[in-house]
């Protein structure tokens, strides 16, 4: 029977793991992802569950030590945020490039500097090129349910690729929501046991692991990486599926919140989705046509979906919560719009930039780009492109 | 029981020949012999960190070695087999490994790897107690990229990073002591040895090394033909020079104890050690005997520190 509680996201991903008992993890502490290791070591120290646990040196360490014991035959993952995430990035890469279907649960925190622990997207989207799965929560209770869909996603056969599950620092790892919980024997049967078919310790078939590549083998090593991340995609889907029947809560590559009529569409990830939300029921309540697009599934990245979703409104806002100093807008902003243009969906397209370093992101804020977007449709004017919403002042203080 | 030399010889290799080390490289003599060590039936996943080793014994689709082997990084190897190590204790506990497999952990690393950039993670590995064993094949430079100081480079030594010029005379530091650094981990064994007498020194400590419970470190003094400098049949001589000079003493810190395994009769000068290298030639020209007495005063500083030591 599911049970409802109250847990901060933070204790929902460490009660899923307790659950899942994976066989070895690797962590460090980095603050806001520290509860995590720190809830896992409770449990083990109370005989609740029985994962081996490596309080490694640093992050290096901890992704190193993943991907060492995940080659050995046994389920793995770690947990971090921000410089710890940065500092493993050279491993990141070895994990997917290895093929290596661990979890990495992420507790989204702006990189240094200055430093701040505060959350934006830039330690997750940093990393968005290594091969990496990489799922995005708005609550506790997604970053739970995402966390259990983890490793089925990760170790199917025709993926074998790391997944990582992202939730945002404080605001959903720190803030306390009510949460339903799936009984043991549920999440159990639902992750099942893992069987490597190829792991160091499989004493009949001894087997070498990280080789030297010439270039007349590296290209199509890289090219099947490509082609698990393009098969993750339905399997993703076909993992949410399975879920929904376990759980009764539906997930896909992303969610369409009133967005069948809208006018305008929000394109935006984690927790301030919910902001969002809010804003559009209040402006629906005004008349005005507006939707909300969560996007879930970062990597693979859903480009012809997201298109197709966005075919049918006249404006869209691409919310970056990351800057990536390229004078010309946040990643997602980069992606969307390619994606629109290749799909031949050439609506009206604005980015901006929202919550940097743990900057508030406001219901007001949320109407002010609207009303933004809608005055620019009916009056046929183009907004300014890559806004700083919130944003005090600019340049130095004279 | 005792030593003997044509059993030991006679093992099954488990580093395969066909690999693509240089003739007279130091480092496939210092795995072939460590591997030796292994008792038969046991198996065991070796670690490597990435260096001249790992790119000539694992170059995709081939591998040299008969055992399970992992190569991950450069800083890593520690952290690595840390995990390996750590898998298998849990696959163990959980029964999902056979109660009759015995595996031992060994992981291969060169100095580069091993003193500098995968210090801390080494350092990590130790202190954690995993049950393995790190072998640092130290041949004094970075080898892999082509003759680099590193923190195990002995003064004057002519590298590409500290190369002998008009103002320089080589490397202007000492080498760092990694040995001792890693018996002040407190871990259970810590050994230094090199390829001489046999190979009954590197036997008789790797054995003790993989056998021992937890964390162990080896220190095996591995010449390189292309760095130093050396007619490539003359690795053994170099070894044994190294130990009769007392520049490489042969040690060990076996729970605490520090017990010198070698004391030659007659101690031979540092020159006979150098000149047999070309990364030394320059001390050897007429205006440098000063850094040739700095060099042999170095050597007898840390004979004398390790002497005592292990009188204690």
């Amino acid at each position: 029977m599911p049970k409802k509680d109250r847990m901060s996201g933070n204790e929902a991903v460490a009660y899923a793991i307790k659950q899942v008992n994976p066989d070895v993890m690797p962590a460090f502490p980095i603050t806001p992802s520290t509860e995590i290791p720190q809830l896992v070591s409770t449990y083990i120290a109370n005989g609740q569950m029985d994962t081996e646990f490596i309080p490694v040196e640093s992050e290096h360490s901890s992704m190193s030590a993943t991907i060492g014991a995940e080659a050995a035959g046994a389920r793995s993952l770690t947990a971090t945020s921000s410089c710890g995430l940065a500092l493993m990035w050279e491993e990141l890469l070895l994990a997917a490039s290895n093929r290596m279907p661990c979890v990495l649960a992420l507790v989204n925190r702006t990189l240094s500097g200055p430093i701040n622990i505060n959350c934006d997207h830039s330690d997750s989207m940093g990393a968005r090129d290594t091969g990496w799965i990489q799922i995005y929560a708005e609550d506790n209770q997604e970053a739970y349910d995402n966390f259990i869909q983890a490793y089925p996603i990760a170790e199917d056969k025709n993926v074998h690729l790391p997944v990582m599950i992202c939730q945002d620092g404080f605001i959903t790892s720190h803030a306390v929501q009510n949460i339903e919980l799936l009984d043991d024997d549920t999440v159990k049967d639902f992750v099942g046991t893992y069987e490597p078919e190829e792991y160091l310790l499989n004493p009949g078939k001894p087997v070498s692991v990280g080789p030297y590549s010439i270039s007349n083998y590296a290209m199509e090593a890289k090219k099947n990486q490509e082609i698990a991340m393009e098969n993750s995609k339905e399997v993703i889907l076909r993992v949410a599926d399975a879920f929904e029947r376990v759980s009764g809560r539906r997930y896909g590559l992303f969610e369409e919140y009133r967005t069948e009529d809208a006018d305008h569409i929000m394109l935006i990830m984690g927790s301030a989705a919910g902001t969002a939300k809010q804003a559009c029921d209040d402006l629906r309540d005004k008349g005005m046509k507006v939707g909300v697009l969560k996007l879930r599934v970062f990597r693979p990245f859903p480009a012809a979906e997201i298109a197709k979703a966005l075919s049918g409104c006249k404006s869209v806002a691409i919310m970056d919560r990351c800057e990536c100093y390229n004078g010309n807008g946040g990643p997602l902003s980069m992606e969307v719009c390619s994606a629109l243009y290749k799909n031949k969906v050439l609506i009206k397209a604005v980015s901006y930039m929202y919550g940097l370093a743990g900057r508030d992101f406001t219901v007001e804020n949320v109407y002010e780009i609207f009303n933004e977007l809608d005055a620019s449709v009916k009056n046929d004017t183009e907004p300014e492109q890559y806004r700083y919403i919130g944003l005090r002042s600019q340049g130095v203080p004279g | 029981m005792s030593y003997d030399l044509k059993q030991v010889m006679n093992k099954p290799e488990r580093l395969a020949v066909g690999h693509r080390m240089c003739a007279g490289c130091g480092a496939t003599i210092a795995v072939r012999g460590v591997l030796r060590a292994l008792h038969e039936g046991d198996r065991a996943v070796i670690g490597n960190a990435t260096g001249c080793l790992e790119v000539s014994t694992f170059m995709y689709p081939y591998t040299a070695w008969e055992d399970s082997y992992i190569h991950n990084a450069f800083e890593n190897a520690g952290a690595t087999l840390s995990g390996v190590e750590t898998a298998y204790r849990a696959l163990k506990k959980r029964g999902r490994l056979p109660a009759d497999v015995n595996y031992k952990f060994i992981t291969f690393g060169g100095d580069g790897g091993t003193y500098d950039i995968g210090f801390q993670s080494l350092s990590g590995a130790m202190e954690r107690g995993h049950d393995m064993v790190y072998v640092c094949y130290d041949n004094g430079a970075y080898m892999n990229t082509g003759i680099q100081r590193s923190s195990a480079t002995p003064m004057f030594a002519d590298t590409t990073t500290t190369p002998v010029g008009t103002q320089s005379n080589g490397k202007m530091q000492n080498r760092k002591d990694l040995a001792a650094i890693i018996a002040e981990h407190d871990v259970p064994y810590v050994a230094q040895t090199t390829l001489t007498q046999n190979f009954k020194d590197l036997y008789v400590k790797s054995e003790k090394a993989i056998y021992t419970e937890g964390a162990a470190f080896l220190n095996v003094m591995a010449p390189c033909p292309r760095g130093w400098r050396y007619d490539t049949a003359e690795v053994m001589k170099i070894c044994r020079l190294g130990i009769e000079t007392c520049y490489w003493p042969l040690f060990e810190v076996d729970h605490g104890k520090w017990i010198l395994n070698y004391e030659p009769k007659k101690k031979l000068p540092i020159e006979d050690f150098l000149k047999e290298q070309g990364r030394f030639k320059h001390l050897f020209k007429k205006g440098n005997e000063d850094l040739l007495v700095q060099f042999q005063a170095e050597v007898d500083r840390r004979w004398e520190d390790l002497k005592y030591r292990c009188e204690r």
